[in-house]
């Protein structure tokens, strides 16, 4: 296996995937199934229950569930609700046709489920079936013990022919919030100690799901419900100002300090590149520093003169260094 | 003029010195990254086969035949026990084409391995479908050690693992324990902050994403188990290699290199430990090893040492490094 080792081609691999629509349906009313893959055909990297991808939509980018099988798959399937009033990447998604490549990240993870749960209590309103489905998957095949409230309108719910084959009896669907709301109180009343909770939908469920859960007596750790973590954002662009030589490096959003010095002829050491290892700590002379990291304490933070240069920034237009 | 060429252990040796002092930090950086030293280089890839392989497999083997509990998996960690195996070999696969390959018709697998001789088929997820489970099995084909962490709660958790070859600790009774439990008796780094950092970096870690770093510390002769089950095997060496003659071919540094991946399907993080062994003797043929390695001897607080548990010879060690070597027949 060769390896390219200059920062560019590792940051290429961090970096996203360009996959080919394979095929495009409907999955409900307002909802369109994508199935994406590698134009070379090879399997997509795997991904935990839960995860998703960012997907380039035009001038947008959205976060979407990956509902199919994580290991080595051969597609990424998502399922896209049209949103008409919203910024227009769900529009996007709902006209890309089959051959058309996009941009999409690797997965991302932030709704796993607990390994040591005794049981799985799944809940579901509407479109926020679509985490939910990999975690289902995954129970089955590891024979993890669960159930699935899903409450969606009548006719409108997205895969629950899938859905219904893979939990059949473990799986309840409501078409109406109050017989869904009893049910749900039942639920959260009667479950073994050691269960945990994963509820995605809309916000009102999601709160009324933290109520019930919290006036059944659960504690917090044990509810979990979907918020897509977004990766570290680009951030806005600033200038550095070198102490010793005068030079002014432009540092444009996306771009680290760390590789704007770097391309400016400029090496700083530095190992991780993740605002830990505290390699890269520089000087600050004059402005203040937008501090991103994990090495510096808050006593060093707040003191404002030194900065990490790979992931930290400028909350002034200008951070000069002392370089 | 001569031309001496270099054991290829040597060449590859992960010498971990930066500087002429050692201090702990969360010294991590990206996997797959060659460093190049004096003598050559390492770091290349995530799983390092070499001239030991056969040999470091072997004594795995007969270290779990004696010791069972080398290998322990707490029941909620299979599905990260088979992701582990999965993400190894095909690590091995894409490192060897030439001797390994792994194919997959659906849930089943076919595993060969030329260098072993070994022809393995497996279900996913069926325990007995392989010899030693997942884990076990992995343990048959990679040198390195293996720990797995369990992330809830806000934390991580050792809960599964397959260690053959630690360094004066043992997995049987760290296994259930949390990241920083695990590492509570280490000085300095609490003041420091190097774990609870070092913990908040390998929570962020994102499916797929790998990192190392390497550890250190020395062992008297090549002996890979200096687990804390075996320390009256070799507890006592510590005090007697010091007025033994054969003190540099005897005293080895053990560096381990480290990798931390987020497994990609189960979300469990994967720790990964490569133990190499130098004698003080292998690398002072490398002039500016023996400096360094002499100097970081030399200035290492006592509370570092004591913990490494080289209180007894480092004085002797330094001193052959910086003086005695000069001498040596």
């Amino acid at each position: 296996m060769s390896v390219d080792l200059s920062p560019t081609a590792v940051q290429a691999r961090e970096a996203g995937l360009l996959l080919q629509v394979a095929d495009a349906e409907p999955a409900a009313p307002g909802i369109r199934t994508l199935r994406l893959r590698s134009p070379d055909g090879a399997p997509l990297p795997s991904f935990p229950p839960g995860s998703h991808i960012v997907v380039d939509c035009g001038t947008r980018r959205n976060a979407y569930s990956l509902t199919g099988p994580g290991r080595e798959p051969e597609f990424y399937s998502v399922s896209v609700l049209l949103r008409p009033d919203g910024d227009g990447g769900s529009d996007f998604l709902h006209r890309v046709r089959v051959g058309d490549l996009l941009g999409v990240s690797r997965p991302r993870s932030a709704f796993v489920p607990v390994a040591t749960a005794r049981r799985h209590l799944y809940v579901a309103g509407g479109i926020g079936i679509t985490p939910l489905l990999s975690h289902v998957r995954a129970a089955t095949e590891w024979g993890r013990p669960f159930e699935l409230l899903y409450a969606h309108r009548p006719g409108a719910g997205a895969h629950t022919a899938e859905l219904r084959e893979l939990c059949g009896e473990r799986l309840r669907e409501f078409p109406g919030r109050a017989e869904f709301q009893r049910a749900l109180e039942d639920a959260v009343r009667s479950q073994p100690l050691g269960t945990h909770l994963y509820v995605c939908g809309p916000a009102g469920l999601l709160d009324f799901v933290h109520a019930a859960a919290g006036r059944a007596g659960w504690p917090q750790e044990r509810v979990h419900a979907e918020r897509f973590s977004a990766a570290l954002d680009p951030g806005e662009p600033f200038t550095a100002s070198l102490a010793g030589t005068g030079a002014r490096i432009p540092v444009p959003a996306g771009v680290s300090l760390l590789e704007a010095l770097e391309r400016a002829g400029t090496a700083v050491p530095h190992m991780c590149r993740q605002g830990v290892c505290g390699e890269c700590r520089l000087r600050v002379v004059r402005g203040r520093p937008l501090h991103r990291d994990l090495y510096l304490s808050p006593e060093e933070r707040a003191a404002g003169d030194a900065v990490m240069a790979c992931v930290s920034r400028s909350h002034d237009e200008e951070l000069e260094l002392d370089l | 003029m001569t031309t001496t060429v270099l054991d290829p252990r040597i060449a590859r040796f992960p010498f971990p010195f930066r500087d002429d002092s050692y201090r702990y930090s969360t010294n991590v950086e990206p996997a797959r990254r060659f460093t190049p030293t004096e003598a050559g280089g390492w770091g290349d890839r995530v799983l390092d086969i070499d001239d030991e392989y056969r040999d470091e497999l072997a004594q795995r083997a007969a270290i779990l035949r004696r010791d069972p509990s080398r290998c322990t998996v707490l029941p909620h960690m299979r599905a990260a026990a088979w992701d582990t195996l999965l993400t190894l070999l095909r690590e091995l696969a894409a490192t060897h084409p030439q001797q390994m390959t792994l194919e997959r018709d659906g849930a089943r697998y076919r595993w060969r391995n030329q260098l072993l001789g070994t022809d393995q088929e497996f279900t996913y997820g069926g325990d007995a479908s392989l010899p030693g489970g997942p884990l076990g099995f992995a343990g048959q084909q990679v040198q390195e050690d293996i720990v797995l962490l369990d992330q809830r709660e806000g934390s991580l958790w050792a809960d599964a693992g397959l260690v053959t070859f630690a360094a004066d600790w043992s997995l049987g009774f760290d296994v259930g324990m949390r990241f920083l439990e695990v590492h509570g008796p280490v000085p300095r780094i609490h003041e420091e902050r190097v774990i609870t950092r070092a913990e908040q970096f390998l929570m962020r870690l994102q499916p797929g994403e790998e990192f190392r770093r390497t550890n250190w510390t020395m062992t008297v002769d090549r002996r890979l188990d200096a687990s804390t089950e075996t320390y009256p095997e070799w507890g006592r060496d510590r005090r007697l290699v010091v007025d033994d003659d054969r003190l540099p071919d005897r005293l080895h540094l053990r560096v381990e290199v480290q990798h931390l991946i987020r497994l990609a399907e189960s979300g469990a993080v994967l720790f990964l430990i490569r133990t190499y062994l130098a004698s003080l003797t292998e690398l002072a043929r490398i002039p500016g090893w023996r400096r360094r390695l002499g100097s970081v001897l030399a200035e290492l607080p006592q509370d570092m040492t004591d913990y490494k548990g080289l209180t007894r010879y480092r004085d002797a060690a330094a001193h052959w490094l910086t003086e005695g070597w000069r001498y040596a027949p």
